[in-house]
């Protein structure tokens, strides 16, 4: 079980959490006027990223409230967590645990 | 390559085993091949063979970055089953199911298939009516499939707890030419076939790369084991396509999750069946070494760490242990996970890939993916989107598997 930062509240176990998706996801300003493929792909298509993955959880037991993750798909550790509207942080570095 | 009969197994018993050969060779890569399968699992392995058997392509390699059947080959629970309800769906499972009904003859080597059928369990008024709606569906593409009561459920495999339970079993889809099959043997199996017919399969070999010339044809692949050339290349890489793909610029609408199971202690026969149940998310079937083959749902998370939480295995030995009490004292001996490529409405895709600018050459193509396909339940906590397969022409059956003059066909997802 992972053990989740979430930027209000400070960490706790996984249970407390939804996951989101991928983040930073824009739906785009105006639907109407997007092609089928563009709007397909807002709905859809996703990095699927191998390595550190920007991604969304919410935490559902807890705040209520969603926030950003940067996770590294293939340990599954943590490199930062930030608050919707922050830009993601450059910090590249492992979490120390 | 040694053909195994009653006849021959009979002598080496009785000349203490030995005078037995590889199962397959270990060539070196060569240089250049008509046709790379980048993955060396079932589904890589099997198409190497059909390749070299079906439609006689026997330059070519399969190239697997482990072991055989090291990767999700080794690690779904090995269910077969068909009663898919679209009509694609069906059609491409079943003809697999028919497939493996044959497997061990064609391939000389026994996969241990088993129709012991594959019984879904339904909890809700909703669950009975989207099986009974599978049922009715799968009849009319001729899929084999039938509803039962929970009394005709019980009486199918008795361990079964029908009534006193949170979720009580309202009845049940049976399909009965469903079932198990060795998981790894059948990778064996195949590789064993398609080295006999030429087919070069090299372990020890991770594709670092996908070359595409200025045109944007496929080249070759880089690996760690060096460059190898060739204009066509399938990818049957298992929870990895997306990167695989990625390689060749090639964008697929997949993720990657984690999908858990367990065994238990082995035990004498005593479960006749595979059952799955998707509401309470878990499935249970147990192999001939007697241990207790369990599946779990997919962690929340994509991730290709091959592990998941221990929450999500709790969660399906609870529902284990309401469906069939007697199991409560089992031990468990091992557990682990797999990754699946997930498709956003779980079924696969198939069609062209816009890799290739010259005609009848250099298409990347994308086999099915982690055998999740075989056997999966649909996570109910993600929407099902309604499904639309994509297949390469305009019937409504998919081709036969494997064509050579224009292959396409990416991918599935599914669990196991």
């Amino acid at each position: 079980m992972l053990l989740i930062d979430c930027p209000y509240c400070g960490e706790r176990p996984e249970l407390e959490f939804v996951y989101g998706g991928q983040a930073h996801v824009a739906r785009p300003a105006q639907p109407a006027q997007v092609s089928a493929q563009q709007w397909a792909d807002y709905l859809y298509r996703r990095d699927n990223t191998r390595g550190v993955h920007a991604e969304r959880w919410r935490h559902t037991h807890g705040c209520g409230r969603f926030f950003n993750a940067l996770r590294d798909t293939t340990t599954d550790h943590f490199r930062a967590t930030y608050k919707v509207g922050e830009p993601p942080p450059s910090a590249a570095a492992p979490v120390p645990r | 390559m040694q053909p195994f009969s009653g006849l021959a197994l009979l002598r080496r018993g009785l000349s203490g085993q030995r005078g037995w050969t590889t199962q397959w060779r270990s060539p070196p890569p060569k240089a250049a091949y008509d046709a790379l399968i980048v993955g060396g699992g079932g589904h890589g392995l099997g198409a190497a063979y059909y390749l070299a058997s079906e439609h006689h392509l026997t330059n070519i390699a399969v190239l697997e970055k482990g072991w055989i059947g090291g990767g999700n080959t080794g690690r779904n629970t090995t269910i077969i089953r068909s009663n898919y309800l679209f009509d694609e769906s069906a059609a491409l499972y079943d003809h697999a199911v028919r497939l493996w009904e044959r497997l061990s003859q064609v391939l000389n080597y026994n996969v241990m298939f088993s129709q012991r059928g594959v019984m879904m369990l339904a909890h809700t008024v909703h669950d009975a009516q989207v099986f009974k709606r599978h049922v009715h569906a799968n009849r009319v593409n001729g899929v084999d499939n039938e509803w039962l009561t929970p009394e005709q459920a019980k009486a199918f495999c008795p361990l079964l707890n029908t009534g006193n339970i949170r979720y009580p079993v309202l009845g049940a889809a049976l399909q009965r030419r469903g079932g198990t099959a060795r998981h790894d043997a059948v990778a064996w199996g195949y590789a064993r076939a398609a080295d006999a017919l030429g087919v070069d399969i090299i372990e020890n070999c991770e594709v670092t790369g996908i070359r595409r010339d200025a045109g944007g044809a496929v080249e070759g692949v880089e690996t760690t084991r060096g460059t190898i050339r060739a204009p066509r290349i399938g990818v049957a890489a298992a929870g990895h396509t997306s990167v695989i793909m990625k390689m060749a610029g090639i964008e697929l609408p997949l993720e990657s999750y984690p999908l858990q199971a367990l065994v238990s202690e082995p035990v004498k026969p005593v479960f006749p069946c595979v059952v799955m149940s998707n509401t309470i998310h878990a499935y249970i079937s147990q192999s001939d070494k007697g241990e207790l083959v369990i599946g779990a749902g997919t962690d929340a998370y994509t991730s290709y760490t091959q592990r998941g939480g221990l929450h999500i295995t709790s969660h399906a030995l609870e529902a284990i242990c309401e469906l069939f009490p007697m199991f409560r004292r089992l031990r468990m001996l091992r557990n682990w996970g797999g990754i699946v490529d997930v498709t956003p409405d779980r079924s696969p895709i198939i069609a062209r890939t816009p890799a290739g600018s010259r005609p009848r050459r250099a298409r990347p193509m994308c086999l099915p993916g982690p055998s999740r396909a075989m056997s999966r339940t649909r996570s109910t906590r993600r929407s099902p989107w309604s499904a639309s397969v994509t297949v390469s022409s305009s019937t409504r059956r998919p081709r036969p598997p494997w064509r050579t003059d224009d292959i396409a066909a990416p991918v599935t997802s599914p669990c196991c």
